[in-house]
C-alpha cells in the first residue's frame, strides 16, 4: 500500500471530534481562487455587448462563484491524501480532520449541480453549459487526470481557470465569440508562469507529495526558461483586446506596460536564480491579472456612462 | 469539547444555514419577478 493510499484511508476513517464550522465549508470553496474567478467573470459580463438586469447579473456571478468553489471542494476531496503531505495545504479542512472527505464530495457535487441548474434556468443555457464544462474540466481533466501524471498539468488544466470571463460574456450575450475567447486566452497563457513561479520555491513540497510539477520533473533551470517563454507569449495575447476593438487606448497602453514588466520580472527570475525574484514574480502575476481586468472593467464603465 | 459548546456550535451553524436558505428564497423571488416582467 502506498503512502498516499494509507493517508487517504486514515482521512476517510478519521472520526470527527467536533462539528465542522461554516467557515470550514467556506474554506472548501477556495475563497481566494473564487475571488479572482468572480472578478474575471464580472469583467466578462461588463465588456460583453448587451445588458443584463442587475438581479440576473448578481445571480450569474453567484453561479460562477459557487460553481468554481464547488469544483474546489471536489478537488480537495480527491487530493486529500497529497494535501495532508504538503505544508501549504495540510491545514485544509479535510486533512486537518474538521470535515470528512465524503462530506466534501457531497457538498461539492450538490453545489456544482445547483449552480449549473440555476445558471441554465435563470440566465441562459450557453452560460450553464460553459459552467458545467469548467467544473468538469477542473475535476476530471485537471484534478483526476493531469495533476499527478504530467508536468504540463497546469498548462492544460489552466483552461479551467480561464473560463469565467467567457461564462460572464455568455451570460450577457448568450454566445461565445472571438472576444470572449481572447479573454480566455489571456488567463490561459498567464496561468503557467504564475504557477511555475510559485512552484520554483514550493518544489520540495510538491516532490514530497509526488506531484510532477515542472521544477520537480525538469528542474528549476528548465522551469525558469519556461516562465520566460510563456511570459513572452502572453504579451501579444494581452494586447489583442485593443487590436480587436473591444478595449480602448488606455487598456492598450496599460497592457503593454504591465506585460513588459511581467517579461522583465521573468527575465530577472531566470538571471538571478533566487527564491526572492520567483516570489516577487508570483506576487506581481496576481496584481498583473487584476490590473489588466480592472482596466478593461474601468473602460467599459466609462463607455457605459459617456 | 463540552456538550454545551457542541450544542452552541451546532446552533450557530444552523442559524447561518437558515440565513443562507432565506437569502436564496429572496433571490429566487426576485429572479421570478424579473423573468416574469419579460425582456
Amino acid at each position: 500500500m502506498s503512502d498516499t493510499s494509507v493517508i487517504k484511508e486514515t482521512i476517510s476513517t478519521r472520526a470527527q471530534t467536533e462539528p465542522a464550522r461554516v467557515g470550514d465549508y467556506f474554506a472548501l470553496l477556495k475563497p481566494r481562487v473564487m475571488s479572482l474567478v468572480v472578478f474575471t467573470g464580472l469583467v466578462g459580463m461588463a465588456v460583453a455587448p448587451g445588458t443584463l438586469h442587475p438581479v440576473l447579473a448578481f445571480t450569474a456571478l453567484l453561479c460562477i462563484a459557487v460553481g468554481a468553489g464547488a469544483s474546489g471542494a471536489i478537488n480537495m476531496w480527491y487530493d486529500a491524501d497529497i494535501d495532508a503531505i504538503m505544508e501549504r495545504t495540510k491545514a485544509r479542512p479535510i486533512p486537518a480532520g474538521r470535515i470528512t472527505a465524503n462530506e466534501a464530495l457531497a457538498f461539492g457535487t450538490a453545489l456544482s449541480i445547483a449552480s449549473v441548474v440555476l445558471m441554465g434556468l435563470a440566465i441562459n443555457y450557453v452560460a450553464a453549459v460553459l459552467l458545467a464544462v469548467t467544473i468538469a474540466f477542473y475535476v476530471f481533466v485537471y484534478t483526476m487526470w493531469l495533476k499527478r501524471r504530467t508536468p504540463q498539468n497546469i498548462v492544460i488544466g489552466g483552461a479551467a481557470g480561464a473560463f469565467p470571463p467567457m461564462i460572464g460574456w455568455a451570460a450577457v450575450s448568450g454566445d461565445v465569440s472571438v472576444e470572449s475567447m481572447v479573454l480566455f486566452a489571456i488567463i490561459f497563457m498567464w496561468t503557467p508562469p504564475h504557477f511555475w513561479a510559485l512552484s520554483l520555491w514550493r518544489d520540495i513540497d510538491y516532490a514530497k507529495a509526488g506531484v510532477p510539477m515542472l521544477p520537480v520533473v525538469a528542474g528549476r533551470e528548465a522551469t525558469r526558461k519556461q516562465v520566460v517563454l510563456y511570459s513572452v507569449l502572453l504579451f501579444p495575447v494581452t494586447i489583442m483586446p485593443y487590436f480587436l476593438g473591444f478595449a480602448g487606448i488606455f487598456y492598450g497602453f496599460g497592457a503593454t506596460i504591465l506585460s513588459t514588466l511581467f517579461v522583465l520580472g521573468a527575465i530577472k527570475v531566470y538571471a538571478k536564480k533566487d527564491e526572492g525574484s520567483a516570489k516577487q514574480l508570483f506576487a506581481y502575476s496576481i496584481l498583473y491579472l487584476f490590473l489588466l481586468f480592472a482596466i478593461l472593467l474601468g473602460e467599459s464603465l466609462v463607455k457605459a456612462v459617456v | 469539547m463540552s456538550d454545551d459548546d457542541r450544542k452552541k456550535k451546532l446552533r450557530t451553524r444552523n442559524w447561518i444555514v437558515g440565513g443562507i436558505l432565506l437569502a436564496l428564497v429572496v433571490l429566487f423571488y426576485f429572479i421570478t419577478v424579473v423573468k416574469m416582467s419579460g425582456p
